[in-house]
């Protein structure tokens, strides 16, 4: 028997074409609100010279950490400098928070909702399974068209891309809160409101915030795919090295990634650690 | 008026548990129900009164359905059939506006593992109940110190749960269900995950408790010799069903059926019975009445003394025919020759701690109260015949 081929790529690409129509008006609205804040991060790091950004830096790993971490900043952030990657990488992170944050203020009433309502749950979890497994390549086309080449797509592709995280470790943290707690704030007449804010998410927030660090580390992994629509910073100079074979300049390159990583990772791991009394 | 009055309460867990309802009704059991409707009886129509002030104790064993009943009270878990009247307002039929306040003004509630929030202090703990009512913050810290305080926790309020042994977490649960001063106060096993020794002053702390605040507690426990020691009255529950509900001699004395007689064999009497439930009615005499007349009453009573009372039945001492004789021969009154040196015990004694006064004393213990009043007396064989579980006098014999 000889079906015919079920025409899913048209489908996504009317559905493409459709949306580009009649929600232009819409996407240029996203696409100014996120350019935005990405140019208005850029300019508060890159304000302030390098020393200065590094030291505040450090003293702030200092507050939440310890020593070891403010020296790690200190020497890491130097060394960006010292390579010349000083402003691509400052690039970089204005991409990477603000993903993260409009991650972070997307994901977290999702994960929410989806704690609150098995249905919710349900129809949520399979689409963020997708997300997750669909290749970033693929929606950065769709992104492309409709926010076309620049920083935007790259932040929505790293939003999509990294928000799973967030969205998952809050049902999961609000969802482990035990049963007789939940029982007890019931017992004493909370609205469903107090609930969430006096015991679930303080509880959860340990869970949460894991996830939120996932979903930074895994906006930072995208850096060098939104290089190739276009999106500047470190991403770009390691996209160039690989296409021109220049094996120093994308280690390098590759290394400033590693140290902004590190130093987002270990920061946000620790904040809401209580500090050894 | 009774505080609580539960009509027919019923939960059946499972899909659309009504149409077990009806079953019920005819007479269906819990086994059956569960193989040919697949459905779980929780509760089977409970029906029961509490009075204010009491201490009701449901007891049961794991699987009874005891903590089930108790959240149906409070609807933690919504029935699904019967009513619940607090003070003649059906708590099932509360709209979610009312429930929340019938739970904020009401009805407190203490768990097993204490429930306490982690993420809050010992105090931001016990004000939570008064938090959600929007109460101001100087009003509920000063109604949470109090309770502490209560419970004897004052000075431990900053601290957070996990700094505290067992026996304290409960208290900071006891008190953060105290705190809005509900009229109803539902422990559900409160007690069961604390050490045998903290739990026993944990019972102790909590009647010293009842007489000053006055709550109407519903205790629920797994635990018979808790259930005697704290309860008014106790519910015993057998697979959803209660079975018996009466005062703890009552089921100690009258089990309702084989099941309660075989929960109850097991049980230490002497450390349940008082000298109330054993002691006997002693032959008195008025001391002006004078020996003649005593040593007649000994004659006509069949008996070799007397216990001599004043006018407000307060236990002056005790005349033996000896002593009568010997006041008649020489002319004296029975104030002169009486003994003082009565052996006496609170009706409240457990005839655990009656043994030992017992054995040393020649005549029958004296049972007096707080005023010197004396209500009977105690003698060696009605003790062992207690023990042994057949003779008990009803009720105690009383003057």
């Amino acid at each position: 028997m000889n079906l015919p081929k079920i025409p899913i790529g048209q489908g996504v690409e009317w559905l493409e074409d459709w949306l580009t129509t009649y929600f232009g008006p819409f996407f240029d609205l996203i696409a100014s609100i996120i350019g935005g804040m990405v140019s208005g991060i850029e300019t508060a790091l890159t304000f302030l010279p390098a020393i200065v950004l590094t030291l505040i830096i450090a003293a702030l790993a200092y507050w939440i950490g310890k020593w070891k971490m403010a020296l790690f900043a200190v020497i890491g952030l130097l060394l960006i400098d010292n390579l010349g990657l000083w402003g691509p990488s400052m690039q970089s992170l204005a991409l990477v928070l603000t993903a993260s944050v409009l991650a972070v203020l997307i994901g977290v009433p999702l994960g929410v909702l989806c704690a609150q309502s098995k249905t919710v749950q349900n129809i949520v979890t399979p689409i963020l399974d997708f997300m997750q497994t669909m290749p970033a390549f693929v929606y950065l086309l769709p992104a492309v068209s409709f926010f076309s080449l620049g920083v935007v797509p790259g932040v929505i592709a790293s939003i999509i891309f990294a928000i799973p995280p967030t969205i998952r470790l809050t049902n999961l943290g609000i969802r482990q809160v035990s049963e007789e707690l939940v029982e007890a704030a019931d017992a004493f007449g909370s609205t469903a409101r107090q609930k969430l804010f006096k015991l679930q998410l303080p509880i959860a927030l340990p869970t949460i915030m894991a996830g939120i660090n996932q979903t930074i580390m895994l906006s930072l992994s995208m850096v060098v795919i939104s290089s190739m629509i276009g999106a500047q910073g470190v991403g770009a100079y390691v996209y160039r090295a690989v296409s021109q074979a220049k094996t120093g300049a994308g280690f390098e390159a590759g290394i400033a990634i590693v140290i902004v990583a590190i130093l987002l990772d270990r920061l946000t791991q620790n904040l809401v650690k209580p500090k050894k009394s | 008026m009774a505080i609580i009055e539960v009509k027919e309460l019923t939960k059946v867990f499972g899909h659309d548990a009504g149409r077990a309802l009806p079953l019920l009704e005819q007479g269906w059991s819990k086994e059956k129900i569960a193989r040919e409707a697949k459905l779980t009886v929780g509760v089977n129509k409970a029906s029961f009164r509490i009075e204010e002030g009491e201490i009701f104790v449901i007891m049961g064993l794991s699987g009874s359905g005891k903590s089930t009943l108790v959240r149906l009270l409070n609807r933690l878990i919504e029935p699904t059939g019967g009513q619940v009247l607090f003070k003649g307002k059906d708590v099932v039929k509360m709209n979610p506006e009312e429930l929340r306040g019938f739970r904020r003004k009401n009805i407190g509630m203490v768990f097993q593992k204490f429930g306490l929030f982690p993420h809050r202090t010992v105090l931001a703990n016990a004000e939570y109940g008064l938090e959600v009512q929007g109460i101001d913050k100087k009003e509920r810290t000063r109604r949470a110190m109090e309770s502490l305080e209560l419970v004897g926790l004052k000075g431990w309020e900053n601290h957070r749960p996990d700094q505290l042994s067992g026996g304290m977490q409960q208290r900071v649960g006891l008190a953060r269900g105290l705190a809005n001063d509900p009229d109803i106060l539902l422990m559900d096993e409160a007690f069961s995950a604390l050490d045998p020794l903290i739990r026993k002053d944990m019972q102790q702390e909590l009647l010293e408790l009842q007489t000053r605040v006055k709550k109407t507690i519903i205790f629920i426990t797994h635990d018979l010799d808790e259930a005697l020691r704290i309860g008014d009255r106790i519910a015993l529950m057998k697979d959803g069903v209660i079975v018996q509900i009466g005062t703890p001699e009552e089921i100690l004395i009258q089990p309702a059926n084989k099941y309660v007689e075989r929960f109850v064999e097991d049980v230490d009497l002497s450390k349940v019975l008082t000298a109330s439930h054993v002691m006997r009615q002693p032959e008195l005499i008025r001391p002006e009445r004078g020996p003649r007349v005593a040593l007649q009453l000994m004659r006509e009573g069949g008996v070799s003394s007397l216990y001599v009372v004043d006018q407000e039945m307060k236990l002056q001492g005790v005349i033996t025919a000896d002593d009568a004789s010997q006041a008649l021969k020489e002319n004296k009154t029975i104030l002169e020759v009486m003994r003082r040196e009565i052996p006496r015990v609170h009706p409240d004694t457990l005839l655990n701690d009656l043994f030992e006064l017992m054995s040393q004393a020649h005549l029958p213990v004296a049972v007096v109260d707080e005023a010197d009043k004396l209500k009977g007396i105690v003698i060696k064989g009605a003790v062992l015949s207690a023990l042994a579980g057949n003779a008990v006098p009803e009720g105690g014999l009383k003057l």
